[in-house]
């Protein structure tokens, strides 16, 4: 079972739930936010083994190249340019399609590989902790997100997915069986919600909410969940205190006055989700 | 010579568009002859890498000089790599600036400024 934590707004609290949540059901925990992991400040894993994630990109025989320009024509990104008696390559906005190689009348061009992030493992009891990390400067993240999304280990997956509603958020969700979406009563965060909601149902899975900051009196997304038919899993309270003990780096759910709202929320995931 | 200069529309007295790689048009003065041409840019729609596709139309477009705003880092090389030379203005209109690089009022562009800027 692999469940997508999601919000649309980044800031409401995917981290937060995700690292929780795995936390109390025992669950594997993998970082899908490869722009700014975080998930392991909070669940701490240990025995980390690091892998390489590598990209092809195209390299130019310059004895078989005539400078004809075809491989510059048909790149869809960018990523080539025809200069003088030099094709200069933009290596990060190549997307490995190989288009490039395959018009190459001369067969000047092959592919290579380079690193541009690494996977992190580790185990936090006796979960595996996954993330991704893409090395600074690079501006695709989606080779990162698959390689660590293609080997999910068995059992039950908490998938901490980026922010927003882009091809990141996407890719991850073609991993993902279910779907929970943390918001936050605010207009940005409602209305991210109904975008992120949308994006879920053309995937055709299952979703299901959590409010985190949650005020008494703030019941639009209530009504909006109830109107949608989409259920609520339970709401997490708006307190100095909670975004002290985050800011730490602990772990909420440790804490006897708040253990029992994350218990809740794991079980309503097992009801609403259906697995034993 | 051609100058080629980002533009916001099609006429001399269009404002320069100080972003290259998402500027609307470039103008393809013919210094020689007067000739105009007007390209599109095709950069302007880009996903990614628009400084590129940018600068690789003024190089096809036979350009030997950009006047424009700002060149982000990767239009910058492309630019530099083909041995075009590009000026800084401020959004000023398209003849002024022709007028004041014929008086040698403008300043070259010799280091590349900020990616993304043009999508601010």
């Amino acid at each position: 079972m692999n469940i997508g934590i999601l919000s649309g707004k980044g800031g409401t609290g995917k981290t937060f739930l995700s690292t929780n949540l795995a936390h109390i059901l025992g669950a594997n925990y993998v970082d899908c936010d490869v722009e700014e992991p975080n998930g392991f400040i909070f669940l701490n894993p240990t025995g980390i083994k690091t892998f390489e994630v590598k990209v092809d990109y195209p390299v130019i025989d310059k004895s078989k190249c005539t400078m004809c320009g075809e491989c510059v024509k048909v790149c869809q990104f960018n990523a080539l340019a025809k200069v003088k008696n030099n094709i200069l390559l933009f290596e990060k906005l190549c997307h490995a399609c190989g288009a490039c190689e395959v018009i190459c009348k001369f067969n000047a061009l092959s592919y290579k590989k380079r690193t541009m992030g690494v996977i992190e493992e580790g185990k936090h009891n006796n979960a595996i902790c996954k993330r991704g990390v893409l090395n600074i400067g690079e501006p695709m993240a989606v080779s990162v997100i698959d390689q660590l999304l293609e080997n999910l280990n068995d059992g039950v997956n908490i998938i901490d997915c980026a922010p927003g509603t882009s091809r990141n958020v996407v890719n991850s969700l073609d991993y993902v069986d279910a779907a929970i979406l943390v918001t936050e009563p605010t207009e940005f965060g409602f209305h991210d919600l109904k975008l992120a909601a949308k994006l879920i149902r053309t995937f055709n899975k299952p979703l299901a909410v959590v409010i985190n900051k949650y005020v008494e009196g703030e019941e639009k997304i209530h009504q909006y969940c109830t109107d949608e038919n989409i259920p609520i899993l339970g709401v997490i309270p708006y307190k100095r205190e909670v975004a002290k003990i985050y800011s730490k780096g602990e772990m909420i759910s440790d804490i006897d006055e708040y253990r029992d709202i994350f218990m809740n929320i794991a079980n309503e995931v097992k009801a609403v989700f259906v697995w034993s | 010579m051609k100058i080629a200069i980002s533009a916001t529309g099609k006429n001399n007295s269009s404002l320069i568009d100080m972003r290259f790689g998402r500027c609307e048009y470039f103008q393809i003065h013919d210094v020689e002859s007067g000739e105009i041409k007007i390209i599109k840019n095709e950069g302007q729609m880009a996903s990614g890498g628009a400084g590129i596709a940018a600068a690789q139309q003024v190089i096809d477009a036979g350009a030997d000089v950009v006047i424009t705003g700002n060149l982000g880092p990767n239009a910058y090389r492309v630019l530099k790599s083909a041995e075009i030379k590009a000026f800084k203005v401020t959004n000023i209109p398209v003849e002024a600036g022709i007028r004041a690089y014929k008086e040698c009022q403008l300043t070259e562009i010799s280091t590349p400024g900020k990616a993304h800027q043009g999508m601010l």
